[in-house]
């Protein structure tokens, strides 16, 4: 390999003054959704309207940036035309691409969007070349998010045997699941990030403050106690504290959130695209600073300097960060 | 991310011996010119907008009661001591922090998730309303030194610099920064 | 209402039961057990198949002989090279029909072979299904989590494509599947190091909360329901909504009893409530729930009526 090749930012934004935000901070591009259940984090007060969505994209634009748009939930039996429409409007707003990952939303872009640029979402969990294969061949899907099981070794791989573009996240939140394969929160709480849009939906959520410790719970079950001082983790289901026979404490990951940022060399060999950093349930503080630091991290590397890691710590949940499935030794 | 100041006890020492009745008269009128600023707050926080928050900046003797109605948003100050006042049942939600905390969110200084998982910012009750508060102002850009010139109507413009001055004075000596980094003091 | 003339499959074997366990319990199934199909492989860890691989032929061919269907289902979720290899063999060996659980095996979907489609693929919409359906998929079982309207909406719509729907109706639910091995970390060690500890556990280690609420059950790198889905009272409302199949997911203890109630109150000769009382007594440690089809959320009770 010669001049490490250039590698494209994608940054989270869950409202518009984010994505301004992301934009001025030097994103190569924004992925971002509507205000409904048709996307991933369905929460309350974030994301666009059409109006806001149409804007948006022309200011991306005129910046240089890319907006793509994450209709990345499974659409609901009977409401089908809510999906589909977002892929329509998101055609006509000129999107520069959409994220989905439902194969009956994938057919419908495919055979009624033939213009539009089509993402599969890590919802759609493709964790090998074949599955990667079948939705590039089947529905002209043109990059991949590749679900954060996999490490660097393996993406590589997987790069060498496929015919469309990767994207990995780098930093942010860390599903220890496969995504879009969970249904944790739906057994605690009725709602789901593949049906709803939202994994422990915060309608679900208390906390409390007890002598000084924090008490979460979800659906009504305590998935955590933090002594005061210590960090607080997402009231998700997969960071909590659990009793498995001899075992207590977090019994499938601890409060941690993925920061791949000295990785990126490496990553960049395994040939990916694309790297996404998490949270666009985050404020557009954490999308300035985050966003600012991963663009300063490739600047370095495209210039063949040292990249400058683990300065967003005190942003990351549990103030404490992983290189996740990237590494071997985390399965 | 730095320590987040807190307000020096003399600080909260005057306010406690501020009377309650004016603070709540300009309380409200900000709240209302907040209002018809930013109606997309309202757009935001959907049937949030019913809720009654506790905004509670904890090195402060005294509280906010906020309703954010969109036809007649209300803010209220409550004394801290006053029986029962800041108790729940009073609120839907409280969010409590010290108050540089709470006004770097509204500047977009601070990340609300990254105050929460410090243990800075306290979340109780509906946590759904938090949520949306705080993501529809996050998208409003506000500078709180802004909103409150704009308290002055058609002598907007006049008061800017001296509510600047004032700010920059109030935040020398308490530390605890008024205006929205990078831009509000600019202008 | 509509006839219950459910057609009764045994899901795969979540667990990791000792060879012999395995042997014995596919031939008591052959010989005792009313159920139409059994999908049969490794659903969760491909490093559990070699303990049993030289059992899986005696295994099917005694199931064959006692006029089961036999499915061979895939592995979960499919990451390494050997794991490919194997699910690509498994597809395209012609003697036995194929279950899909991961879309991998999409890739090698060709015209005119017919396959089914397992619970850990998402399918939540009619959309959804037609596309599979156009693909040769004759028979889906939907995720657990589906909510009832959406069985139903989705019932409807397999009526007029030729495919049968099916439910998961017994055992604990997948819920979560994870490139990480939660068994192994629970008891210190790590996936490549897991000593194969999740064999200590026949029916999954119960998780409990902070409270000690019996809340999850761990399975390897899977994450199962602590409560056992029973859908034996519901049967009349799913044959209305035009369920073709009932998914009855094997357990430790007597799980022929368990194939034998639900196909008793199946065809009319016990009441639901009867069936119930015989599935409390064949696990008599289960919990049940019908909760993602009818209640609040997955883990809601049986309603008691």
């Amino acid at each position: 390999m010669t001049a490490p090749r250039s590698i494209e930012l994608v940054c989270p934004a869950g409202t518009p003054a984010a994505l301004r935000a992301a934009v001025e901070a030097g994103a190569h591009a924004v992925y971002c959704g509507f205000n409904d259940e048709t996307n991933a984090r369905n929460f309350p007060g974030l994301n666009f309207s059409r109006e806001e969505m149409a804007e948006a994209i022309k200011f991306a634009h005129n910046h240089g940036a890319k907006v793509l748009v994450a209709l990345n939930t499974f659409p609901r039996a009977g409401a089908f035309w809510r999906w589909s429409k977002a892929v329509d409007d998101c055609a006509r707003f000129g999107a520069d691409a959409v994220i989905l990952a439902d194969l009956g939303l994938l057919d419908y872009a495919a055979r009624r969007e033939s213009g539009l640029r089509l993402h599969l979402s890590v919802q759609a969990a493709a964790a090998n070349a074949d599955a990667i294969n079948f939705y590039a061949r089947t529905f002209g899907v043109r990059r991949v998010v590749l679900p954060r099981v996999l490490t660097v070794q393996e993406i590589a791989a997987i790069n060498r045997e496929i015919d469309a573009e990767t994207e990995v996240f780098i930093f942010g939140g860390l599903c220890v699941m496969a995504e879009g394969r969970c249904s944790l929160s739906s057994y605690a709480t009725g709602k789901s990030p593949n049906m709803n849009g939202a994994c422990s939906p915060a309608s679900h959520v208390e906390y409390r403050e007890a002598g000084g410790a924090l008490v979460s719970r979800l659906g009504g079950f305590a998935i955590n106690r933090v002594a005061g001082g210590q960090p607080a983790p997402y009231p998700t289901l997969c960071k909590g504290v659990f009793e498995a026979g001899d075992y207590k404490g977090h019994v499938f990951e601890d409060p941690v959130s993925l920061d791949a940022a000295a990785l990126i060399p490496q990553l960049a060999e395994a040939g990916v695209t694309a790297l996404k950093i998490e949270g666009r349930q985050r404020s557009r503080a954490y999308t300035e600073a985050v966003v600012r630091s991963f663009r300063r991290a490739l600047d370095d590397h495209a210039a063949g300097r040292p990249i400058a890691a683990g300065e967003l710590r005190a942003l990351t949940e549990g103030q404490q960060t992983t290189s996740g499935a990237y590494r071997k030794t985390w399965r | 991310m730095n320590a987040i100041p807190q307000l020096p006890p003399v600080g909260a020492a005057a306010l406690r011996l501020a009377p309650l009745a004016p603070l709540s008269f300009v309380a409200d009128r900000f709240a209302r010119s907040l209002g018809r600023r930013h109606p997309a707050l309202f757009t935001r926080l959907g049937a949030e907008a019913d809720k009654i928050f506790l905004i509670d900046p904890t090195d402060l003797p005294l509280a906010f009661r906020l309703l954010p109605r969109p036809e007649a948003p209300r803010l209220e100050a409550i004394r801290r001591e006053a029986a029962g006042s800041l108790e729940a049942g009073s609120w839907d939600a409280r969010v409590a922090g010290p108050l540089a905390a709470l006004i770097g969110l509204v500047h977009g200084a601070y990340d609300g998730d990254a105050l929460f998982f410090s243990r800075d910012l306290v979340i109780e009750g509906d946590t759904a309303a938090v949520l949306a508060l705080r993501n529809a102002i996050d998208n409003e850009e506000m500078d709180l030194v802004r909103e409150a010139a704009a308290l002055f109507g058609p002598f907007e413009s006049l008061a800017r610099r001296p509510a600047r001055d004032l700010a920059a004075f109030a935040t020398r000596w308490t530390g605890v920064a008024l205006t929205r980094p990078g831009r509000g003091t600019q202008e | 209402m509509a006839e219950r003339n459910f057609e009764l499959t045994l899901g795969p074997l979540q667990f990791n039961w000792p060879a012999q366990k395995f042997v014995d319990f596919y031939a008591a199934v052959a010989d005792e057990a009313p159920v139409d199909r059994v999908v049969i492989g490794e659903l969760v860890c491909s490093k559990r198949a070699p303990f049993y691989a030289d059992r899986l032929p005696g295994a099917i061919e005694r199931l064959e002989r006692g006029g089961k269907q036999v499915v061979l289902g895939s592995l979960a979720l499919i990451t390494l090279e050997r794991e490919r290899r194997a699910a690509r063999e498994n597809f395209d060996q012609a003697a036995h029909d194929v279950e899909i659980n991961d879309l991998t095996l999409m890739n090698w979907v060709r015209d005119g072979k017919a396959f089914s489609v397992g619970p850990l693929v998402n399918v939540y919409n009619e959309a959804t299904l037609a596309f599979l359906a156009g693909r040769g998929a004759r028979r889906v079982c939907l995720p657990p989590e589906l909510p009832f309207a959406s069985v139903e909406t989705i019932a409807r719509a397999s009526k007029d494509i030729g495919v049968g729907i099916e439910l998961w109706a017994y055992g604990r639910m997948p819920l979560a599947i994870s490139g990480r091995c939660t068994h192994a970390r629970a008891h210190g060690l790590s996936k490549d190091s897991c000593q194969f500890v999740c064999d200590k556990d026949p029916d999954g280690l119960p998780t409990k909360t902070l409270d000690g609420v019996d809340f999850l059950a761990i399975n390897g790198v899977q994450t199962l329901s602590f409560k056992y889905a029973n859908l034996i009272l519901d049967l009349d409302r799913l044959a209305d909504a035009g369920v073709a199949g009932l998914r009855l997911s094997p357990h430790s203890g007597d799980f022929i009893a368990v194939t034998k109630a639900f196909a008793d109150v199946s065809e009319g000769r016990i009441s639901p409530r009867e069936g119930l009382s015989r599935l409390s007594r064949a696990a008599p440690q289960a919990e049940f729930t019908d909760g993602f089809l009818f209640g609040e959320c997955g883990a809601a009770p049986l309603p008691v009526i």
